[in-house]
C-alpha cells in the first residue's frame, strides 16, 4: 500500500511539474515553428523572468502570480528587441555556416546569464510566500481512505494557471487572424508571403510571444522553485527535448511532450536518486531520437485517415 | 614569401622555450597550442564537413578520463592515456554518431550538446569509475618546468595541423565540403554521406581526445565540471573557431591566441573578471554579425577596412 502510495505522489508531482514544462516547450516550440531556428537563450530568458517577479516580491511586496501579467508583457518585449536588433541582421548576412544563427543565440544566454551573476551575485534565492507549504490532503475529504496523497497548493495554482495560458494561447493561435497568421508562416513562408501574410512581422511576434510564455513559465516556478543565475541552461535544455518529444513545431506534442518528461524525471528522481533525474531527460532525448525521430506529432499524423 | 613566414613561425614557436619565458607564459602559450588542437578538430567537423557540435566536451572529457581512469584504477601513467584516449574516444564518438548523425543542422547541434551534458552527468554520478564530483588529482607530476610539456602540445598540434591538412586536401575533404554545401545533392551524387560523416567525426574525436588527455597530464587535475564543462569547453571550441575563421586551416590558432589572451586579460583586471561571459557572448555576438566568417575567413574584408 505504501509502495502505490509513493507511486500515485510520484505521478501528480510529474503530472504538476510536467504542465509547466509544457509551458516551457511551447514557446520554444513556436520559435522553432515560425523562424527554423532553436533559441538556445530560452531558459535564460526564463532567469530573468524569475529575477523580476523575485523583485517584485522582495521590493514591492507584489505576489509571483500576479507577476505573471507584469513579466509576461516585459519579456514579449525583450524578445521582439532581441529578434529585431540581433537575430534579423544575422539572418542577412552571408557565411560559410548557416548554425550562425543558434550560435548568436548561445552568446546572447552567455550575456544574460553572466550579467545576472554580476548584479545579484550566484546566490540561491527564493520567495517566501505565505502559502508555501499549503497543501490539500486527500483525508480532508475522504475520511476513511486507504492511502493518503497530498496536493501541494503553490505547485497546483501554478498548474492551474500553466493549463489557463496554453488554453489561451491555442485559442488565440487557432482562432484569431494573426494566429492563423502564425501558424501559416510556420507551414510554409513562401505560401504565406503569397498569401498577403506579413512573415516578418510574424516572426517578432512569434519571438515574442515565445519569450512571453517563458516569461509566464518564470513567474509560476519561482513560488516553487530557487533561482540562481545559472540556473538557464538547464531549462533550455528541458525546453529542447520537449521539442524534440513533441516532434518540431507542434504545439498539442509540446503539452503532452512536457507531460512526458515531467512524470518521467519526477519517477527516475524518486526511484533511482535525484542526481540521475538529469540522465532520466536525456535518456528520453536520445531514445526519442533513435525510436521516434518525428516526435509525437507524428504518432498523431499516421492515425489521421489519409 | 607565404612559405617563409610559416617556416619562420615554426621556427620561432620550436626557440620559445629557450629564450627564456616566465613560467606563466609557458603556461598560456601551452594553453594557446592545445586550445588550437581542439580547434582545428572542430573545424574538420564543424567548418568542412559542416556539422556543428556543441558538444566537444564530450570528447575532450572522455580523452581526459582516460587519462585519469588509468592513473586513478589501474595504476599506469596517465601517458599512456594519449595513445588509449584515441581509441576510446574514436570508439565512442563511433556509438554517438550512430545516434547524433541521424540527425541535421541545429538538431545535430543539440544532440551533441545533450551528449556532453549526459556525459557530465555521468561522471558526476558514475562514483566507482570518475571519483565523482571530487576528481581525479595526478600525485605525481612528470616534470616540474614546463618547456617539455610545451615541446609535447607542439608536437601533438604540429601532426593535428597535417592531418587535417591531408585529410582536407585528399578526396576525403572534397566529400566533407559537398556534405556541408548540401547533403542531399552530395548523397544523390553517390557520397555515402553517412559514411564520411561518421570518419569526419571521429577524426575530430580522437584528435579533441589526444588534447584532453594532454590536459589531465599536463594540470594534473580533472573533474567533471573541468572535462565536460558546456561553456568552459564546448562553447569555448565553437568561439574559438568562429572567432579565428571557419574552415580555415590557420583560423583556430588565430583564435586561440586571441580567446586565451583575452581571458587573462580580463581576469588580470580587477572588478571585471566576473564579466568575463558576458564580454565573450558580446564578443560572440559582434564577430557572427560584422565577421560571419571569422578573422582568418574575412581577412580581405578586413584589410579594406583599415585601408579606406
Amino acid at each position: 500500500m505504501v509502495k502505490l502510495e509513493v507511486f500515485l505522489q510520484t505521478l501528480i508531482a510529474g503530472l504538476l511539474l510536467g504542465g509547466l514544462y509544457a509551458l516551457i516547450g511551447l514557446g520554444m516550440t513556436l520559435i522553432m515553428g515560425v523562424m527554423k531556428i532553436i533559441n538556445l537563450s530560452h531558459g535564460e530568458l526564463m532567469m530573468v523572468s524569475m529575477y523580476i517577479a523575485y523583485w517584485m516580491f522582495t521590493l514591492f511586496n507584489i505576489d509571483p502570480y500576479i507577476s505573471v501579467l507584469i513579466a509576461t508583457p516585459l519579456l514579449f518585449f525583450l524578445g521582439i528587441a532581441i529578434q529585431r536588433y540581433l537575430i534579423n541582421p544575422v539572418l542577412k548576412v552571408e557565411s560559410i555556416l548557416p548554425e550562425n544563427q543558434v550560435i548568436l543565440t548561445v552568446g546572447i544566454g552567455m550575456v544574460l546569464s553572466n550579467l545576472a551573476t554580476i548584479f545579484f551575485k550566484s546566490d540561491y534565492r527564493s520567495t517566501p510566500v505565505s502559502y508555501a507549504t499549503k497543501a490539500i490532503y486527500l483525508s480532508d475529504f475522504w475520511k476513511d481512505s486507504p492511502i493518503e496523497l497530498s496536493l501541494s497548493f503553490p505547485w497546483a495554482f501554478s498548474f492551474l494557471i500553466a493549463v489557463i495560458i496554453t488554453v489561451a494561447l491555442w485559442l488565440f493561435l487557432t482562432k484569431t487572424d494573426t494566429g492563423k497568421s502564425i501558424r501559416a508562416t510556420a507551414q510554409d513562408q513562401d505560401a504565406a508571403l503569397l498569401m498577403g501574410v506579413n512573415v516578418k512581422r510574424m516572426r517578432v511576434l512569434a519571438f515574442g510571444i515565445g519569450s512571453g510564455l517563458v516569461g509566464a513559465a518564470g513567474c509560476l516556478f519561482i513560488p516553487i522553485y530557487y533561482l540562481f543565475p545559472s540556473l538557464g541552461g538547464q531549462f533550455t535544455l528541458i525546453a529542447f527535448v520537449i521539442t524534440i518529444l513533441g516532434g518540431l513545431g507542434s504545439t498539442f506534442g509540446a503539452i503532452t511532450g512536457g507531460l512526458i518528461l515531467g512524470i518521467f524525471e519526477s519517477m527516475t528522481a524518486t526511484y533511482l536518486g535525484m542526481g540521475w533525474a538529469p540522465v532520466g531527460r536525456f535518456v528520453i532525448f536520445i531514445a526519442c531520437l533513435v525510436f521516434l525521430p518525428g516526435g509525437i506529432a507524428s504518432l498523431l499524423r499516421r492515425r489521421r485517415p489519409g | 614569401m607565404k612559405r617563409y613566414i610559416f617556416y619562420a613561425l615554426g621556427a620561432l614557436l620550436l626557440i620559445l622555450p629557450i629564450i627564456g619565458l616566465s613560467t606563466y607564459m609557458m603556461h598560456i602559450l601551452i594553453l594557446v597550442i592545445m586550445w588550437s588542437v581542439i580547434g582545428m578538430a572542430w573545424n574538420l567537423l564543424g567548418g568542412y564537413c559542416g556539422q556543428v557540435s556543441f558538444g566537444h566536451a564530450a570528447f575532450f572529457g572522455v580523452g581526459a578520463y582516460t587519462s585519469g581512469i588509468l592513473y586513478s584504477r589501474l595504476g599506469l601513467s596517465p601517458w599512456w592515456g594519449l595513445p588509449m584516449s584515441i581509441i576510446v574516444v574514436v570508439l565512442f564518438a563511433f556509438i554517438l554518431g550512430l545516434i547524433v548523425l541521424r540527425l541535421r543542422g541545429p538538431f545535430f547541434a543539440l544532440a551533441t550538446l545533450a551528449s556532453g551534458e549526459i556525459m557530465r552527468v555521468v561522471s558526476e554520478n558514475w562514483v566507482d569509475l570518475t571519483g565523482g564530483t571530487v576528481g581525479i588529482l595526478i600525485k605525481e607530476r612528470t616534470w616540474v618546468e614546463k618547456t617539455w610539456y610545451y615541446y609535447i602540445i607542439l608536437l601533438i598540434s604540429v601532426a593535428t595541423y597535417f592531418s587535417v591538412k591531408k585529410v582536407i586536401e585528399s578526396r576525403l575533404g572534397y566529400y566533407f565540403v559537398a556534405i556541408r554545401e548540401d547533403q542531399d545533392a552530395a548523397e544523390s551524387l553517390g557520397i555515402n554521406t553517412t559514411l564520411y560523416k561518421t570518419l569526419a567525426l571521429c577524426i575530430s574525436a580522437g584528435l579533441t581526445g589526444i588534447a584532453g588527455s594532454f590536459y589531465t597530464n599536463y594540470m594534473g587535475y580533472i573533474d567533471p565540471h573541468v572535462a565536460f564543462g558546456l561553456h568552459d569547453i564546448s562553447i569555448i571550441t565553437i568561439m574559438i573557431v568562429m572567432v579565428g575563421g571557419v574552415a580555415t586551416y590557420l583560423g583556430p590558432f588565430v583564435g586561440a591566441l586571441i580567446m586565451v589572451f583575452l581571458a587573462e586579460l580580463i581576469r588580470s583586471i580587477p572588478g571585471l573578471g566576473a564579466a568575463h561571459q558576458t564580454l565573450f557572448g558580446i564578443l560572440l555576438i559582434v564577430i557572427i554579425i560584422f565577421l560571419p566568417n571569422g578573422i582568418v575567413g574575412d581577412f580581405p574584408r578586413l584589410k579594406r577596412l583599415f585601408r579606406r
